[in-house]
C-alpha cells in the first residue's frame, strides 16, 4: 500500500473525509450563527443547544414512535424552528433596544436550561443511531474506502448551503432580508414587516442548527453534551472567517475541518487545539477574519 | 449624619462582619466565596469598568491554581511564592490573551476570549503537569512566611481574608484612580476616548493584564484553600459562573460583584446535593432572569431604590 509521509494514503483519505464531516456541521452552524447576527445583532450562544435538540429529537422519534431518518429529516428542523420562534418572541425580542452582549448572555443562560434539562433526562451517556439502510456501506474508491454516509453528509451540507446561499443572494426574499440587516426602519416603511421578518430568521438559523444535528445524529454520538463543545469551535470559526459574507463562513467551515482531520494524521494531541491556534494567528496577520470587512 | 460618615460606619461593619464571621459559618465555605467574590471583583473590572465582557476568565483562574498547585506541591515552593507564581503565571497569560482579544470590539471580543480558554482548556487536559482527568491532588497548604502554619482553618481564613481585601482595595483604587476614569470613558464612548487622545487599546490590554493577575490571585488561593486543582477550575462552564456572579450582583458597582459570588456560591452548595445536575438549570434560569428583569443586579437595584427613596425626602 502506498505511504505519503509515513502514513498509509487511505488512512489520510480517511482522516480528511472525517474532517470533511466535521467541517459540514461548523459550516452550516457558523452559517446559522451569521444569519441570526446579521439580522439580530445577537451571537446566539445556544446555537449548539438548538443542535443538539435536533440530534436527540432525531433519536426520540425512532425510538418513542419508530419514525425514521428520512421524515426526521423534515421534522427534527421544523420542531427546532418552531422552538426558536417561541425563544425569539418571548426572550429575544426584548432585548433589541440594550446592548447586544445582554443577547449573548441571555442566549447563554438558555443553553445552560436546554442542556441542563436534556442531562437530566438522558444522561451524559451517548445513545446510538443507527445510519439509515440506503446510507450503510463504503464505496470502493480505488484509492480509499468511502463510506456512504459521510459521503452524504458532504453532499446535503453542499446543497443545504448554497440553497441558503442562493435564496440570500439572488431572490427576493433574500433582497429583503439583506436591506433588513443593513436598515430596518427603512424596510419597514417600504411596508415590510420587519418584526414577523426577524422571527422567522431567527427560526430558519435555528432551524439550520437543528438539521445539522439530525445530519450528525447517525455518525456522531448523540448525546446531551454533544452541542456545547462544538459551539465552541464555532465561535472560533466565526472569529476566523468573519461573518461579513455567506460563502465565506462555508468555505471557513470546510476548510477547518479539513485541517482538523490532517492534524489528526500528522500530530493527533493538537487536534483539539489546532482550530483555536489558528483563530490567535490570524487574529495577528489580519484582525477582522478572513472574509471580514473593518467596521 | 452626612453620607460620609454612614459609608465608613458601613464599609467598617463589613470589615467586623468578616472578621467575626468564621465563627459563625463553617471557614472553607467562606473561603470558597471570598476566592470567588475577588475572581468576579476582577472580572468585574473588566466587564464593568471597561466594557469588555471575557468569556474565558477560567483559563487565568485555573492557570494560577494548577501553577500554585504544582509549585507548592513538585517543586516545594513555600505557600506565599507558590501563589507568587501563579500570579505571575496568569498575568504573562493575559498579556498574551488580552494581546490578541482587544484586536476585535464587542461580540468579537467574547468569542475570542472563549476560544483562547478552550484551548488552555485542552492544553491541560493533555498536559502531564496537570494530571489531566484526575488533576492535581493534595497539595500542601504549607506555612505563611515559613512560620506560621496554615493547616488550621481559622489560620487560613484569616490569611485568604487579607488577600481578597488586599485585591479588592486594589481594586477599589484602580476605579478612582485616573486610570479608572479612562477606562469608564472608554467603556461610554471608545471612539469619543480615542478622538480625546488615549490610547484606547493600551488602556484596554492594561485594564485586562489586571483582571487577569487579580483572577489569577483568587484562583491560586482557592488551590491552597481546597489542596487540589482539577479541569473544573479551567472549564467554561466556570467563566460562565463568575460572568452570572457579576451580573447578579451588580455589573459596574463595586460591591455586586461580592454579593453575586456569595448568592451563587451559597446557591450552588446548597443546592448540589438535593437537586444534582439541575443545579445548570437553575443557574442558567437565574441567568434569563437577570437579563431580563434586572440588569442592574441585587447592588444596582437597591442603590436605584435607596436614591428614589432619599431623592423622595428631599
Amino acid at each position: 500500500m502506498s505511504e505519503i509521509f509515513g502514513v498509509p494514503i487511505a488512512a489520510l483519505f480517511g482522516q480528511l473525509v472525517l474532517g470533511l464531516v466535521n467541517g459540514c456541521f461548523y459550516a452550516m452552524l457558523s452559517l446559522g450563527l451569521a444569519i441570526i447576527f446579521g439580522m439580530l445583532n445577537i451571537i446566539n450562544f445556544a446555537h449548539g443547544a438548538f443542535y443538539m435538540m435536533g440530534a436527540v429529537f432525531t433519536w426520540f422519534l425512532l425510538n418513542t414512535w419508530n419514525i425514521g431518518w428520512w421524515w426526521s429529516l423534515l421534522l427534527a428542523p421544523l420542531a427546532v424552528g418552531i422552538f426558536g420562534i417561541f425563544v425569539e418572541r418571548v426572550f429575544l425580542k426584548r432585548l433589541y433596544k440594550v446592548d447586544p452582549l445582554y443577547g449573548l448572555l441571555l442566549t447563554f443562560g438558555l443553553a445552560l436550561v436546554i442542556e441542563g434539562l436534556f442531562r437530566y433526562k438522558y444522561g451524559v451517556s451517548g445513545l446510538p443511531y443507527g445510519i439509515p439502510e440506503v446510507f450503510q456501506g463504503a464505496l470502493n474508491l480505488g484509492f480509499m474506502f468511502l463510506p456512504k454516509y459521510r459521503g452524504i453528509v458532504v453532499l446535503a451540507t453542499l446543497v443545504v448551503c448554497f440553497t441558503t446561499w442562493f435564496v440570500i443572494e439572488r431572490t427576493q426574499l433574500g433582497a429583503y432580508l439583506r436591506a433588513g440587516t443593513e436598515n430596518p426602519p427603512l424596510v419597514q416603511a417600504f411596508g415590510i414587516n420587519v418584526p414577523v421578518m426577524i422571527t422567522l430568521t431567527y427560526a430558519i438559523g435555528v432551524a439550520l442548527a437543528g438539521l445539522a444535528g439530525v445530519l450528525a445524529a447517525p455518525t456522531l454520538q448523540v448525546s446531551p453534551l454533544m452541542g456545547s463543545n462544538l459551539i465552541i469551535v464555532v465561535f472560533a470559526v466565526v472569529v476566523i472567517g468573519g461573518m461579513g459574507s455567506i460563502l465565506g463562513s462555508i468555505l471557513t467551515g470546510l476548510g477547518l475541518g479539513l485541517i482538523e482531520g490532517l492534524t489528526k494524521v500528522f500530530y493527533s494531541q493538537a487536534s483539539n487545539t489546532v482550530v483555536f491556534m489558528i483563530m490567535a494567528l490570524v487574529l495577528l496577520v489580519r484582525p477582522a477574519g478572513l472574509f471580514g470587512r473593518e467596521k | 449624619m452626612s453620607n460620609r460618615v454612614l459609608r465608613l460606619a458601613g464599609y467598617g461593619l463589613l470589615l467586623v462582619a468578616g472578621l467575626l464571621a468564621p465563627f459563625a459559618v463553617y471557614p472553607v465555605f467562606l473561603m470558597n466565596a471570598l476566592c470567588f467574590a475577588l475572581f468576579a471583583c476582577a472580572f468585574n473590572l473588566l466587564l464593568g469598568y471597561t466594557g469588555l465582557l471575557s468569556f474565558g476568565h477560567a483559563a487565568f483562574f485555573g492557570t494560577a491554581a494548577y501553577i500554585t498547585g504544582y509549585a507548592a506541591k513538585v517543586m516545594g515552593l513555600s505557600t506565599g511564592l507558590a501563589i507568587l507564581a501563579g500570579v505571575a503565571a496568569s498575568l504573562l497569560l493575559g498579556v498574551v490573551f488580552g494581546g490578541l482579544s482587544i484586536r476585535r470590539q464587542g461580540i468579537y471580543f467574547s468569542m475570542i476570549t472563549l476560544a483562547l480558554a478552550q484551548l488552555v482548556f485542552f492544553v491541560y487536559l493533555q498536559a502531564p503537569f496537570t494530571g489531566g482527568e484526575d488533576g492535581l491532588q493534595a497539595i500542601p497548604r504549607g506555612k505563611l512566611l515559613w512560620v506560621i502554619s496554615l493547616e488550621k482553618d481559622l489560620t487560613l481564613y484569616y490569611v485568604v481574608f487579607a488577600i481578597f481585601l488586599l485585591g479588592f482595595l486594589l481594586i477599589y483604587r484602580t476605579i478612582h484612580s485616573p486610570f479608572g476614569q479612562v477606562l469608564k470613558a472608554i467603556r461610554e464612548n471608545e471612539a469619543r476616548a480615542i478622538s480625546l487622545g488615549y490610547d484606547v487599546n493600551k488602556y484596554k490590554l492594561m485594564a485586562f493584564v489586571l483582571s487577569a493577575g487579580l483572577a489569577g490571585l483568587a484562583g491560586s488561593t482557592n488551590a491552597i484553600v481546597f489542596s487540589f486543582v482539577t479541569l473544573t477550575d479551567v472549564d467554561w462552564h466556570t467563566s460562565g459562573d463568575v460572568v452570572l456572579m457579576t451580573l447578579l450582583g451588580g455589573m459596574g458597582s463595586i460591591f455586586g460583584p461580592v454579593v453575586g459570588a456569595f448568592s451563587i456560591v451559597t446557591l450552588e452548595s446548597r443546592l448540589s446535593d438535593k437537586v444534582g445536575s439541575l443545579v445548570t438549570v437553575i443557574i442558567g434560569a437565574i441567568f434569563v432572569i437577570c437579563v431580563l428583569l434586572f440588569r442592574r443586579g441585587i447592588v444596582g437595584e437597591i442603590q436605584g431604590l435607596y436614591r428614589r427613596v432619599v431623592g423622595n425626602r428631599a
